[in-house]
C-alpha cells in the first residue's frame, strides 16, 4: 500500500541546533499515528514542515507516492493536509460560522456555510451551533470549531497537536470517537501528545522522537505506559515517591467566600470560593482550561486584590487586600502558569529573574539590586534543580520549557515557603523534569508547607494531591480526599454537574 | 511573494552595538541620494555636513552646546521608552520647563538677588517639566487615555502658552515691541573666557551617569526594565504598573524641563518664541540611536547635533534648505529602527503561494 504521506531523511537546522536529524515517517490512510517525544525532541518542527510552515534543509516529502514541495500552509491544504493547533486562533466576538468563514476560501456564502457546518457536525458527532458567539463556548466546543474548520476542507491527513489538553475526560472520549470515525473513513491522522494513556487507547502506530532523531516505531497497544515513557526519555523515568506518613498542621492558607468580578470582558468571575489548606498537605484543583484558574491564581497570589482582607488568609492573617509582595513576606510563594512573560521575563538573565520574585528577601537592599547575591542564588537554583543551559547566566527565554520551569519552581522552592501556590506546574514539561518538580512539591508539603496545585492534568493531580477540588465557571467544589473520588465523578464536576447536589 | 520576519533567537552583543553605526551609514547613503536628486554634489554635502564641523574649533564647541539639551532630554525619554511608554511630548515639557524656570529670574529682575536665582530657576524648570509630563501620565492611569496623543497635543499647548506670554504679560517693555522678555540678571557662567561653552554642558554627562546608575543598579530601574519587557512579569514581581507610568513620566518630564531651562540660562538668556529647534522631537532619534543606553545616547546626541550644525553649514555654503536636515533626521530614525529590527529578526522571502 502506498503511504498517504512519507517523509524521508528530513533534516531541519536552526543555527547550530539540529531540530530534525534524518527523520523518516509514514502515515497510512485510515491510520491514527502517534508522534511522541519530550519537549524539544523535534515534534513541532516536524509537524510545521509537514504543514508547510517550515522548509526542511534536506529530505523529501512524498504525498501519495509523488514528491511534493510544501511552500506554505496553502500548498499543504491544497493537497489535503489539515491541522488542529493546540492553541485556538478564534475571534471571541464572532460567531462559530463567522470564525470558520474567515478561514475558508473566498466566495462561500455564510448561509451555505452554516448548512455545511451542521452536516459535518452530524456526520462526525461534533455538535455545534453555528450562530453562537465564540466567547459563550467551552474549551471543548471551541476545539470542535477548529476541527470542523479543518474537516470542511475534506482533508486526507489531519494533524492534531495535543488536542486533549483542554478537555474534560468525557469531552476527550467524544473526541476519540470522532477520530475513530474519521480514521474508519480513510483519513490519516497524526496525533501529537504527551499523554501516553491516550496513545495506547487510540493510536495504531507510534513514532518516537528523541533529540531530533527517530528512536523507535512501535504499536502502542502492545507497549506499557512505562515502556513508552522510557523510550521517549531514553532512560527509566523516576516515579514520584509518596511522602512518608506525617501529621497535618494547622490551616496555613484559606479562601473564605472569595468573590471577584472578572477584570476582562471574556474572563471568568470567581463566585464565593472557599478552601482551607493545612500545613503538610497538597490540595489539587482540577478543571477544564478557562474556568477561572487564572483568576483564582491571581486572587491567591495578590496580583488581583479581593474586596475584603478576610477573603484570603495566610497563617491566620487576613491578606486579601495585600499585594503579592506583602504576601511573599508572609512566606508565601507563587508559580504562575506561563513561564515566559509571567513567571520570568524572557529577555532578562536568570540572575535578573531571581531578583524578579525575590527582591523582598535578600536580592535587593535599600532600593539597590544586589546582583552578586542574585547570581549566587541563580547558581544555587541551577544546581539544586539540575537546570540545563548553555551559558553561565543566559536570558531566561533561551532555556527549554522544562528547564525554565525547573528554574522558576526552584526559585520559589529555595525560599522554603510556608505556602506555595502553583498553576500548571508541569504543563508542556518533559517527563524527567516533571518527576523532579512533582517530587519537590511532595517533599515541600511533607516538610510542613501548605501546597495548592492548580492543574488541568488529572494524572498529575492524582499523582501528588492529598485532596482534590474542582473549579467550574468560577465556582470551586468542596475538596474531596483523593482516595475517595473517582475520575468519573471529577469529570462530572469539571463539566459543571456538581452544583445541583453540592453541599 | 511576501516577506516575513523570523526571530533570530540569540543575537550577538557585537551586532547590537554595530547596528546604530550601520544605521548612520545607511542614512548618509540615502541622504546622499536625495542631495544628488536635488542636483547637488553628494560628496560636497558630505564634506559640508559631517567633516567641516569636526575640523573647526568653534564648531566643536557648538556641537557640545547642541548635544547638551538633546542628551538630557533623551536620557529622560529612555525611562519612558524602556517601560514601553511613548512620551512624544518632550518638546512641550522642554518649553514648560524653560517657562517655569524663567519665572524665578523674571520675578526677581532688578532686585539684586544673588546667583542662587540660577539654582532656584533650574529646580523650578525641572519641576515644571515634571508636572507637565504628569498630565498624560495621570490621564493614562485614571482613564486609559493613550499617552501618545495627549503628550503630543500638549506640545502645541506649551508652544502657544509661551507665545502668548512673551507677546503679552511677560514682554520686555523696553524691547521695541519684540516678542521677548528682559534679559536675565544671572546666566550660566562660561567655562572659559571668550568661548561659547557654558556650564550647562557639564549637567548632561552627570544626568547620563545618574540614569545609568538608576537603570542598572536600583530596584526602581529594574522595575522599569521589567515593565517594558513584560507587564505581567512586572505585576508578578509586585511592581505597580500605575506607579511605573507616573514615575517614568516624571523623570522624563523633569529631564526635558531641565534641558529647557539650561538652554535658556546658558544660551538664550531670555524667553522668546522658538527657543527650541525641535529638540524634544529630535531627542527621540537620539534615544533610539543610543539604544536607550546612557553611553550610547552620548554618541547619539553628538551624531544628531552634528547633523544640526552641518545643516546650518549646508544652508550657508550650499544653499540647501533647512528642511533637508529635518528629512535627514527622519531618515536616520527610520534607519535606526530598521537596523534594530533586522538585528533581532531575519527577513524571509516566502515564495509563490498560489
Amino acid at each position: 500500500m502506498t503511504a498517504l504521506v512519507a517523509l524521508r531523511g528530513i533534516v531541519k537546522r536552526f543555527g547550530t541546533l539540529t531540530a530534525n536529524d534524518h527523520v523518516d515517517l509514514d502515515v497510512q490512510p485510515g491510520e491514527i499515528h502517534a508522534l511522541l517525544g519530550e519537549n524539544g525532541a523535534g515534534k513541532s518542527t516536524l509537524v510545521k514542515i509537514l504543514f508547510g510552515l517550515l522548509q526542511p534543509n534536506e529530505g523529501t516529502i512524498r504525498w501519495q507516492g509523488r514528491e511534493v514541495m510544501l511552500s506554505g500552509p496553502d500548498a499543504a491544504a491544497a493537497l489535503g493536509i489539515g491541522m488542529v493547533f493546540q492553541h485556538f486562533s478564534l475571534f471571541d466576538n464572532l460567531t462559530v460560522a463567522e470564525n470558520i468563514g474567515v478561514a475558508m476560501p473566498k466566495g462561500d456564502g455564510l448561509a451555505d456555510l452554516e448548512a455545511r457546518i451542521a452536516a459535518v457536525g452530524k456526520r462526525y458527532g461534533l455538535a455545534l451551533d453555528p450562530s453562537r458567539p465564540v466567547w459563550t463556548l467551552s474549551a471543548g466546543e471551541r476545539q470542535r470549531i477548529e476541527i470542523v474548520r479543518a474537516l470542511l476542507r475534506e482533508p486526507k491527513l489531519l494533524i492534531l497537536d495535543e488536542p486533549t489538553s483542554v478537555l474534560t475526560p468525557q469531552e476527550a472520549e467524544t473526541l476519540f470517537s470522532t477520530l475513530d470515525t474519521l480514521a474508519a473513513g480513510g483519513c490519516g491522522l497524526l496525533y501529537i501528545t504527551h499523554r501516553l494513556e491516550e496513545v495506547r487507547r487510540l493510536c495504531h502506530r507510534a513514532t518516537i522522537l528523541r533529540a531530533g532523531k527517530v528512536v523507535a516505531a512501535c504499536d502502542p497497544r502492545q507497549e506499557s505506559v512505562a515502556a513508552l515513557a522510557s523510550l521517549m526519555v531514553g532512560s527509566e523515568v523516576a516515579e514520584v515517591r509518596p511522602a512518608a506518613a506525617h501529621a497535618l498542621g494547622p490551616v496555613r492558607f484559606s479562601l473564605n467566600g472569595l468573590t471577584l468580578p472578572s477584570s476582562d470582558l471574556h474572563g471568568v468571575a470567581l463566585k464565593a470560593v472557599s478552601l482551607e489548606v493545612r500545613g503538610g498537605e497538597i490540595v489539587g484543583i482540577a478543571g477544564v482550561a478557562g474556568n477561572g484558574q487564572a483568576e483564582l491564581f491571581g486572587a491567591m497570589s495578590g496580583e488581583d486584590l479581593a474586596a475584603s482582607a478576610e477573603a484570603v488568609t495566610i497563617d491566620g492573617k487576613p491578606v486579601g487586600r495585600d499585594g503579592i509582595d506583602a504576601r511573599r513576606k508572609r512566606a508565601a510563594a507563587f508559580v504562575p502558569e506561563e513561564r515566559n512573560g509571567h513567571a520570568a521575563a524572557p529577555r532578562m538573565t536568570l540572575s535578573e529573574n531571581v531578583v524578579l520574585s525575590r527582591h523582598g528577601d535578600g536580592m535587593a537592599r535599600g532600593g539597590l539590586v544586589d546582583l552578586r547575591a542574585a547570581k549566587d542564588m541563580a547558581q544555587a537554583i541551577i544546581k539544586a534543580f539540575d537546570v540545563r543551559k548553555g551559558k553561565v547566566d543566559p536570558p531566561a527565554g533561551t532555556l527549554s520549557g522544562g528547564n525554565l520551569q525547573k528554574f522558576v519552581v526552584g526559585r520559589e522552592m529555595l525560599r522554603k515557603p510556608g505556602v506555595l501556590i502553583v498553576n500548571q506546574p508541569t504543563w508542556g514539561v518533559d517527563p524527567g523534569a516533571t518527576a523532579t518538580i512533582r517530587q519537590a512539591l511532595i517533599d515541600l508539603a511533607a516538610s510542613g508547607a501548605a501546597v495548592v496545585v492548580i492543574s488541568q492534568d488529572l494524572d498529575e493531580i492524582y499523582a501528588i494531591a492529598d485532596r482534590i477540588a474542582v473549579i467550574h465557571d468560577g465556582e470551586l467544589s468542596k475538596a474531596y480526599p483523593a482516595r475517595e473520588i473517582g475520575r468519573e465523578q471529577i469529570g462530572l464536576l469539571m463539566a459543571g454537574a456538581g452544583h445541583a447536589h453540592a453541599a | 511573494m511576501r516577506l516575513e520576519l523570523v526571530p533570530r533567537g540569540d543575537v550577538s552583543p557585537v551586532a547590537r552595538v554595530l547596528s546604530p553605526v550601520a544605521a548612520v551609514a545607511a542614512a548618509i547613503l540615502i541622504g546622499g541620494i536625495i542631495v544628488a536628486i536635488m542636483g547637488r554634489s553628494p560628496l560636497q554635502a558630505l564634506q559640508v555636513y559631517f567633516v567641516e564641523p569636526l575640523t573647526q574649533g568653534w564648531a566643536l564647541q557648538e556641537l557640545a552646546i547642541k548635544a547638551t539639551p538633546l542628551l538630557i532630554i533623551a536620557v529622560g525619554l529612555s525611562f519612558c521608552f524602556r517601560a514601553s511608554l511613548w512620551n512624544i511630548g518632550a518638546e512641550g515639557q522642554f518649553i514648560i520647563g524653560a517657562l517655569t524656570g524663567s519665572m524665578v529670574p523674571l520675578a526677581l529682575h532688578g532686585s539684586g538677588a544673588g546667583p542662587w536665582v540660577l539654582a532656584a530657576g533650574l529646580v523650578a524648570g525641572a519641576l515644571g517639566g515634571l508636572l507637565y509630563a504628569l498630565i498624560p501620565a495621570l490621564l493614562r492611569v485614571a482613564f486609559g487615555v493613550s499617552e501618545i496623543l495627549t503628550s503630543l497635543m500638549l506640545v502645541y499647548v506649551a508652544e502657544l502658552t509661551l507665545d502668548y506670554l512673551v507677546r503679552g504679560p511677560w514682554r520686555d517693555p523696553k524691547g521695541f515691541n519684540f516678542p521677548q522678555t528682559v534679559t536675565f540678571d544671572w546666566t550660566l557662567p562660561y567655562i572659559a573666557e571668550g568661548d561659547r561653552l557654558h556650564a550647562g554642558i557639564l549637567i548632561a554627562p552627570l544626568v547620563a551617569l545618574a540614569a545609568w546608575f538608576v537603570m542598572r543598579r536600583t530596584l526602581f530601574g529594574f522595575g522599569i526594565r521589567v515593565a517594558g519587557e513584560s507587564p505581567k512579569a512586572a505585576r508578578f514581581a509586585g511592581f505597580s504598573a500605575d506607579r511605573m507610568v507616573i514615575a517614568a513620566f516624571c523623570i522624563s518630564g523633569a529631564c526635558a524641563g531641565l534641558a529647557g531651562i539650561v538652554e535658556v540660562f546658558g544660551q538664550i538668556h531670555q524667553l522668546k518664541p522658538g527657543i527650541s529647534p525641535g529638540y524634544g522631537f529630535t531627542a527621540i532619534t537620539v534615544a533610539f540611536l543610543g539604544r536607550l543606553h546612557p553611553a550610547g545616547m552620548v554618541f547619539g546626541a553628538l551624531v544628531v547635533a552634528l547633523t544640526v550644525i552641518g545643516g546650518e553649514n549646508a544652508q550657508i555654503v550650499m544653499q540647501l534648505p533647512l528642511d533637508l536636515t529635518r528629512v535627514f533626521q527622519g531618515v536616520l530614525l527610520m534607519c535606526v529602527l530598521a537596523a534594530d529590527a533586522l538585528v533581532s529578526y531575519r527577513v524571509r522571502v516566502v515564495g509563490g503561494g498560489r
